[in-house]
């Protein structure tokens, strides 16, 4: 394998943009991603964004985006219908082929303009479950109850999970959700969508993220602490809720285990956006929460623009590599319903 | 539950599933500030600092460098039509005798076209450079909408040059 590094990362997230489309979001980002790198959209060997047309209720929306990278002259580039961690696992596949060294990708998505809780229904099966409309929260607090029942967790750990993140969130510039909060007065919250309290639930958000890839020494070259790529994997679970355990999460345990995860990591970005999420994600990648950083960004709990925070866990986690909080990292992203499908990045800085 | 006559009934072919998503659209800060001029009956571009070019409208960003736009830019109502279309078949909805002329207008001071419905010639005098001058609705009816500008007429003027709007065709 050819090793690949992130050697810049931008992000920008909000409650709601009123005024700006997602191109304006966008172009200051990628400004400030590919300026420390010295390099220009069009040096790119490859570029690739991850969004979801439905946010936006535009086709093709993701085509008008790329006038935030100036794809002029042509530009060699491409779209996945998916979270831009998953675009960064095509540029990064695209990097091995060897013929060229750099790839941009970037993610975008406006949660605000539509109810993103139905939006996210038309992820189901179009013909049993998908037009009984059953919206995302709803779907989560049926995966939280099973959880519950299982007997392995109680409601004081969801309460553990959302405390965590709102605590390392007032560090996070990008957060929309974050404060001191003790686990007893989080419980003394009111149910919202029995059994998961308001909190449980992550905040609608907009924004963007940049992530630049550079393989082999090129990256040392560009960039004075590349953080390299040593394992990606991503696997899929059955897609209907209803035919799988929803306890736990088997695609995240084999992604883990093909990315080559060992439990020693030291920072772990997760991408839950529900809190009861991080818990079976931390099972299936086998994580011991005293020796591994959890969410040290407050994770998705704190911030979510949909499409974009599974590449933020990815850069985020690469930048507390190169800040020097941890030599390795773990990132996780997911897709679909109820953890569907997850994504496992192995980080590890130059020693 | 069982269905023992399940094998031999009329296979299911289809199904319908209505989707309803409702969603409070966001032109953006630059096409905002177009559709508000537009509304007191003015055109109004924004010029790319990298490339100069004039965009009405104007999108999010300047799609040929990737960068925000700058300064706004008033565009006349007169133009040059860079090409047409003639329309023999009628869309639903379109209100317009057959067959009718789609023109693709650079308005003065603008760099891209934009289009628009041209009256006042048959089909057969319609050429390429034609000067044209926005037939405006009138001012009660103005929303924030190019279609405030019903159609383009003729200018009597000599037409231009093909090299001045050779790039826009």
């Amino acid at each position: 394998m050819r090793d690949v590094a992130i050697i810049s990362f931008a992000q920008h997230a909000s409650r709601c943009e009123e005024t700006r489309n997602e191109v304006e979001i966008l172009l200051p980002v990628v400004r400030e991603a590919l300026a420390p790198t010295g390099l220009t959209s069009q040096d790119m060997g490859f570029t690739v964004s991850g969004s979801s047309d439905y946010l936006a209720g535009q086709s093709f929306a993701f085509v008008s985006a790329l006038d935030a990278v100036g794809p002029w002259p042509p530009i060699s580039e491409s779209h996945v219908e998916m979270d831009g961690a998953f675009a960064l696992y095509e540029a990064w596949v695209r990097l091995q082929h060897g013929d060229i060294d750099t790839a941009l990708v970037y993610a975008f998505g406006k949660s605000s303009p539509g109810d993103v809780a139905r939006v996210l229904s038309l992820q189901l099966e179009p013909y049993v479950l998908g037009p009984l409309w059953p919206d995302a929260v709803s779907l989560a607090a049926l995966q939280a109850r099973a959880l519950l029942d299982g007997g392995s967790v109680s409601e004081k750990d969801l309460a553990r999970v959302v405390a965590r993140s709102r605590r390392n969130a007032l560090t996070n510039p990008h957060a929309q959700l974050s404060g001191d909060y003790d686990e007893a007065s989080l419980l003394d919250e009111p149910l919202y969508a029995d059994p998961l309290r308001r909190h449980d639930l992550p905040p609608i958000g907009d924004g963007a993220a940049v992530v630049v890839l550079v393989a082999g020494d090129r990256a040392r070259d560009l960039c004075e602490k590349p953080v390299w790529i040593r394992g990606i994997d991503h696997r899929i679970d059955i897609q209907s809720p209803g035919a799988r355990d929803l306890t736990t999460s088997p695609s995240t345990r084999l992604a883990g285990q093909k990315a080559g995860l060992t439990p020693d990591v030291d920072i772990a970005e997760l991408h839950a956006p529900f809190s009861h999420q991080e818990l079976i994600l931390i099972e299936a990648l086998g994580l011991d929460e005293t020796r591994t950083n959890i969410n040290p960004s407050g994770g998705a709990l704190a911030s979510n623009p949909v499409m974009v925070a599974g590449l933020v866990r990815i850069g985020e986690a690469a930048t507390r590599i190169a800040a020097g909080e941890g030599r390795t990292a773990v990132a996780h992203a997911t897709s679909g319903p109820l953890l569907q499908q997850n994504l496992v990045c192995v980080l590890e800085g130059d020693s | 539950m069982s269905d023992t006559s399940s094998a031999s009934a009329e296979p299911i072919t289809g199904i319908v599933t209505p989707i309803r998503l409702d969603y409070r659209y966001t032109p953006g800060t630059a096409a905002s500030q177009f559709l508000r001029s537009i509304k007191e009956g003015k055109l109004r571009g924004r010029r790319c600092p990298s490339c100069s070019k004039v965009y009405l409208p104007p999108r999010g960003g300047c799609p040929m460098c990737g960068v925000e736009f700058g300064e706004e830019v008033e565009v006349k109502d007169t133009g040059t039509m860079v090409t047409y279309a003639v329309v023999n078949v009628n869309f639903a909805n379109r209100a317009v005798d057959l067959p009718y002329v789609t023109a693709e207008v650079a308005f003065d001071g603008s760099d891209t076209t934009t289009m628009v419905l041209l009256k006042g010639v048959t089909p057969e005098e319609a050429r390429m450079g034609m000067r044209v001058k926005a037939h405006w609705l009138p001012e009660s009816e103005w929303d924030y909408s190019l279609a405030n500008i019903d159609y383009v007429e003729p200018l009597d003027e000599p037409d231009a040059d093909y090299e001045s709007y050779r790039e826009m065709v």
